[in-house]
């Protein structure tokens, strides 16, 4: 850990340079760090990935069991996301109950992928009112450089399309797995963007040193045929609707580019 | 999820008998907790909502304290009798995020530097929720924040925008929000015309997104109005009330 002396000089570095148009790590404004995909890393889960965006390393793992459905959905399969601060990812992150910032980022995460209808819960439905399957993901930050929920929400949807759900049988109201996997029954793509805005302008993919400058955070998750399915603002600083706007065109095309490196394999 | 719902006639009528871009009727009054530094209450349709605020006052838990500005606390919570199914008093997720974002929609709007190592508390009570309880939560906050004396640099109000039965509405209720397309919650500081909240789900062309803000923002404008008229108001009363007892 730098002294608090330096990393205030770094941050008012980092926040000038912004204003003209530059970044400390040499990047563009709206350029991403380097992402990497991996899947299917995790054999005892049914759906697994982990991302590295930059520094920033995040696994998801997808766990799928039989259970009931919510009374007000008596149709539909479940889905839930959670997510872990594990310790070991940041000198800031202690063991205990999730904070605010655990929550908000798997329900960001949440969002993005029930709002776009990423999974085909009514074919996850074994008997209506009674059984269905619920889908487990867990995300789990395993080093903290800045930006998680990008790097969770692309490894929650590598995973996700990573899953393959166990064949079953119903036999006396009994669901008996059967040998063989099918896939998960996918619908749409949401891959989220996130800028921060700093000294006045927004920039794409934050990293830690960033984050600690930002005044205000902008998500904006898109799915794949071009309509936004979630957004969150985060930070105690304020954004412009024109920013917003423009924001939402760049989201639009980040989103394109990080799907692909999901999509190819 | 019945798909057989009209959200909106084909006269464009809602099922409040609202027009699209009108809001629900809103009650707002402020200082109503004695034991409260400030306090507002606001009914928006069937909402009903408290908020109060303690502070600038000591730190708990100390370790919490800043050496050159207050820390804001904020919790967002709703009734167990709020709702139509007992909701567990207990914090849910949803609760934890809201208090969070609600925090991040007030805190641009407050001198926190003048009262350094204090704790200004809000406290947000849902008695009864019917959609957009965050925008309301965060309308009545700030007036309480105002009730309370602390300086800021404006008030905040809130409202929510959205899309149900194809069509762009204003401010949705509860059948709205759980029927509807989507749902856009968003904070504004009208002197400032910064957006302090924000938040989205559903699913939307950016261009329907846009539309949505700017009808949201526009809700928030008129609301802006009413807090003004509120935060009056109470001193109007307390001139009255003075000047019966020189009368007298």
């Amino acid at each position: 850990m730098t002294s608090i002396m330096v990393s205030r000089i770094r941050q008012k570095q980092i926040a000038q340079l912004i204003g003209s148009g530059k970044r400390l790590d040499g990047r563009e404004l709206n350029k991403y760090r380097p992402v990497q995909v991996e899947t299917g890393i995790i054999e005892k889960a049914e759906g697994s990935a982990k991302v590295r965006m930059g520094r920033t390393e995040v696994m998801v793992g997808v766990k799928i069991e039989t259970g009931e459905p919510f009374s007000d959905r008596p149709s539909e399969g479940v889905l839930t996301v959670n997510s872990e601060f594990v310790p070991l990812a940041s000198p800031e992150f202690e063991a205990g109950p999730p904070g605010e910032e655990s929550v908000e980022l798997a329900r960001v995460v949440d969002r993005g992928v029930r709002e776009s209808k990423a999974i085909d819960l009514e074919k996850l439905i074994i008997i209506p009112g009674k059984k269905a399957l619920v889908v487990f993901v867990d995300v789990y930050v395993l080093n903290h450089d800045g930006n998680l929920i990008d790097a969770s929400a692309l490894a929650a949807l590598a995973a996700l399309m990573n899953t393959k759900v166990f064949k079953y049988e119903v036999k006396n109201g009994e669901v008996i797995k059967k040998p063989g996997f099918t896939a998960l029954p996918m619908r749409n793509h949401p891959v989220a963007v996130t800028f921060a805005g700093i000294s006045g302008k927004l920039v794409v993919d934050p990293w830690l040193d960033e984050e600690e400058v930002m005044d205000a955070r902008l998500t904006i998750s898109f799915g794949e045929d071009g309509r936004i399915c979630a957004m969150q603002k985060g930070g105690t600083g304020t954004l412009t609707p024109q920013q917003v706007v423009e924001a939402a065109h760049i989201a639009r095309e980040k989103a394109e580019e990080l799907r692909r490196l999901v999509a190819k394999r | 999820m019945s798909q057989t719902t009209v959200l909106v006639s084909e006269k464009g009528i809602r099922t409040d008998g609202r027009k699209l871009n009108e809001l629900r009727p809103i009650k707002l009054e402020v200082g109503i907790l004695s034991n409260a530094d400030g306090s507002a209450y606001i009914e928006q349709g069937k909402n009903k909502i408290l908020a109060a605020v303690y502070g600038p006052r000591e730190v708990h838990p100390r370790h919490l304290a800043l050496p050159d500005r207050a820390v804001l606390q904020c919790r967002y919570h709703m009734a167990p009798f709020s709702v139509e199914e007992r909701k567990s008093p207990a914090p849910s997720r949803r609760e934890v995020e809201l208090s969070k974002v609600i925090r991040e929609a007030l805190e641009p709007a407050i001198f926190l530097e003048k009262f350094p190592r204090t704790s200004i508390d809000v406290f947000i009570e849902v008695l009864q929720a019917d959609g957009g309880t965050r925008g309301a939560g965060v309308t009545a906050a700030s007036l309480a924040l105002a009730d309370a004396g602390i300086p800021m640099r404006d008030l905040v109000a809130a409202c929510a925008a959205g899309k149900a039965g194809g069509h762009l509405v204003l401010d949705l209720n509860d059948l709205e929000d759980k029927e509807g397309e989507a749902d856009v919650p968003v904070a504004y500081m009208p002197n400032f015309g910064a957006v302090a909240l924000l938040q989205m789900d559903g699913l939307l062309t950016i261009e329907e997104f846009k539309q949505l803000m700017d009808l949201a923002l526009e809700g928030c404008k008129q609301i802006y109005g009413l807090q003004k008229e509120a935060l009056k108001a109470k001193y109007l009363a307390i001139k009255e009330e003075a000047e019966e007892v020189e009368e007298e």
